[in-house]
């Protein structure tokens, strides 16, 4: 247990500390929702259309990148080695990493969008609903990024490839996300498309940990 | 507690680094390897760390009572210092060997005088980016005085090391052998003048 938080506090600060950390996560996000309007004209009728899908693309592109720092790093330095001789389990060791990348990405978007909403003339209504969908969401997003680094580091510079790999698995959680957000504004239950979302995201915590341990064993030699 | 390697053979990529390689160990013995850049040394201290696996041979870990050690006790056995140093730009000294503390399950209380073994207690507070090669490497053979384990292995542990650092590393191995530890140490250097050494060939 001690092991356990001395690892997610490490990355922790790591994420914070780093130039591409969370500060970047969190401008990124917030870029893509105050540059929006500015490409898509004033019309609030129109915002209001684009809004729910616009935050849940900001949100997959935002959690993209923490993600190469992730694993890639310790498995360059050697300290996977470390990890592979301490007593904790790997699928443990990633889940340390898995919240702490979460909580410097998701969980910060989480917060931020309902600040960012009236730029999107999103209605008051469905402000709430965003913020549940991000909560309930990006622990899932964090989750597969996992795996897709851990696949990541047997390739050299394998930014692109962790790009091209989490993107199709992350479509999922764009269309409910969005559709939850797109429901709660013109007055429907979003409550259908969020519990999909929560059983997508529940999935990828469960078995994001477990492909990403298997991957960096497969990466063994 | 002995270590005990029969007729080793190992392959990287597709070559054959090294074969037929015997060797044994017991406490209070160290065992240097020499050989050119490219002959397996590395090789053979992962292969040894169980972080490889073996092409052939037979390699075993046995406790005073000669019983095998494997899986979580082996890998509690034994110390692996790789020439690669684990500093983070982001982390300061005190905040890396905490964290290798822990991974190692070792107590955090004993990271400041593992610090002050290796003459870092004057640096702790300072980032891992702003360390000089051989106070990195510094940095990394404090984890040797974490906590105690029988087994110590260590890759290139000389390089980057002034005379004194050199020396520090010298008590701390000939105290760790006298109290019955076991070290295989690769280097391109003299070092534990005495011991028994092990040649590995290039392209074998």
């Amino acid at each position: 247990m001690r092991t356990f938080a001395a690892l997610f506090w490490r990355d922790l600060v790591l994420n914070i500390r780093s130039s591409g950390g969370a500060a970047l996560s969190a401008a990124f996000f917030a870029l893509i929702v105050v540059l929006a309007p500015l490409g898509l004209g004033p019309n609030a009728a129109t915002l209001k259309a684009l809004g729910p899908g616009l935050f849940w693309i900001a949100a997959l592109l935002a959690t993209l990148l923490g993600l190469e720092r992730m694993v890639q790093q310790d498995v360059e330095d050697g300290t996977l080695d470390l990890f592979r001789l301490s007593p904790l389990p790997m699928e443990l060791i990633i889940v340390a990493k898995i919240l702490a990348h979460w909580l410097t990405s998701g969980l910060i978007i989480t917060l931020l969008a309902p600040l960012l909403a009236p730029l999107l003339s999103l209605s008051f209504d469905a402000v709430p609903t965003l913020t549940l969908s991000l909560l309930l969401g990006t622990p899932g997003l964090s989750s597969i990024g996992a795996a897709a680094a851990a696949l990541g580091t047997s390739v050299q510079r394998g930014g692109m490839v962790l790009a091209i790999l989490v993107l199709p698995l992350n479509v999922p959680f764009l269309i409910f996300g969005a559709s939850a957000v797109a429901a709660a504004q013109s007055g429907n239950d979003p409550s259908q498309a969020l519990i999909f979302l929560a059983a997508a995201s529940l999935i990828a915590m469960v078995v994001g940990p477990l492909a990403a341990a298997a991957a960096l064993r497969l990466n063994e030699d | 507690m002995r270590l005990v390697a029969e007729g080793l053979a190992a392959l990287r990529g597709e070559r054959v680094v090294f074969r037929h390689v015997n060797f044994e160990v017991s406490s209070g013995q160290a065992l240097v390897l020499y050989g050119p850049n490219g002959s397996g040394k590395t090789t053979l201290l992962r292969i040894l760390a169980g972080l490889l696996a073996v092409m052939a041979g037979r390699l075993r870990l046995l406790d005073n009572d000669s019983q095998p050690l494997t899986g979580e006790a082996r890998d509690g056995a034994l110390h692996f210092i790789s020439h690669q140093d684990m500093i983070r730009t982001q982390l300061r000294v005190r905040e890396t060997l905490r964290f290798h503390a822990a991974l190692l399950g070792a107590p955090a209380r004993d990271v400041d005088a593992a610090l002050d073994v290796w003459g870092l207690s004057a640096l702790a507070g300072i980032s891992g980016g702003f360390l000089s090669a051989g106070q990195r490497r510094r940095l990394s053979l404090a984890r040797l005085s974490l906590q105690p384990r029988r087994l110590w292995l260590l890759d290139e542990p000389l390089v980057a090391l002034d005379a004194q650092a050199r020396a520090r590393l010298n008590n701390v191995c000939n105290k760790h052998l006298a109290d019955g530890g076991i070290i295989v140490a690769a280097t391109h250097e003299p070092f534990l003048a005495g011991m028994r050494t092990l040649h590995l060939s290039s392209g074998a």
